[in-house]
């Protein structure tokens, strides 16, 4: 996003979440590079899927949790004892 | 014998950064070794995972499984089935809620980098936290891509930026 100076010359907002640290193995060379926008893209996209990916993966863990604790229900009114139902879901 | 030589390091400076890239690769070496230390920027998160690519390449060609114990369990888990990803999910690095300046250190391993060959790649990864979960992590991955590395990025995956004194260092390998 430009920025106003002021003597009212834009310049353009730097962020550190839109460069990268760049070392070029053959000269040594380090340098500051701002992201190209495809860069900038993917790293956005890349954030969506993850929020979208953890989201699930939570979302699976209590799934699993909740029918864990149902399945230990459903023995433990057939009659098993806590220490048979310990061996059977070790 | 094998001799690792040090091509080139990056330590991330003041107020962090998105992404790490070497470029200008030696095509000098037989198989390339990067070790470093790494903890991330990313609200509400005890940890994160950063993305490689090679050679800038963001096209479907890479793939990975992950074996990982978290201090109560033990799990597995994959991602670009079928070589559909865009990059190698390279897993798991402490994040902003995780204990103040502890870092995940990682090895990783790419065999053969000037071959005209499918890359392939292996790493081992510990996040340190002083708590429970803390994650120890080991990851093969594929890019099914024949074109030798000349370039290696490491860019934040989940969050927003790579913390400062975040260290990343290249070994070239010669098998003699």
């Amino acid at each position: 996003m430009p920025l106003k100076t002021g003597y009212g010359i834009t310049k353009k907002e730097h962020r550190m979440t839109d460069t990268k640290v760049v070392v070029n193995c053959t000269t040594g060379e380090t340098s500051i590079v701002t992201l190209d926008s495809e860069e900038i893209a993917q790293r956005e996209a890349d954030a969506l899927a993850f929020s979208a990916a953890e989201t699930a993966r939570l979302e699976a863990e209590e799934a699993a949790t909740a029918a864990k604790a149902s399945a230990q229900s459903k023995l433990a009114a057939l009659g098993l004892t806590t220490e048979e139902i310990a061996a059977l879901t070790r | 014998m094998a001799n690792m030589i040090p091509i080139s390091t990056i330590t991330v400076g003041s107020g962090g950064s998105a992404a790490i890239e070497f470029t200008g690769i030696p095509q000098t070496y037989t198989d390339l070794k990067i070790l470093g230390s790494a903890r991330t920027v990313r609200s509400g998160a005890s940890s994160d995972y950063l993305e490689i690519r090679f050679n800038g390449s963001s096209s479907a060609a890479y793939q990975y499984i992950t074996f990982q114990g978290d201090g109560s369990a033990v799990s597995s888990s994959s991602g670009g089935s079928g070589l559909s990803g865009t990059a190698i999910g390279f897993d798991r690095f402490p994040s902003s809620t995780a204990t103040a300046n502890t870092f995940g250190n990682f090895e990783l391993y790419i065999p053969n980098y000037t071959a005209s060959i499918n890359k392939s790649v292996s790493s081992d990864t510990v996040s340190e936290n002083n708590a429970t979960a803390a994650f120890a992590v080991l990851q093969a991955s594929i890019w099914a891509n024949t074109a030798p590395i000349n370039s290696i990025r490491f860019s934040i995956g989940g969050g927003t930026l790579i913390d400062i004194y975040s260290t990343f260092t290249l070994y070239g390998i010669r098998k003699y």
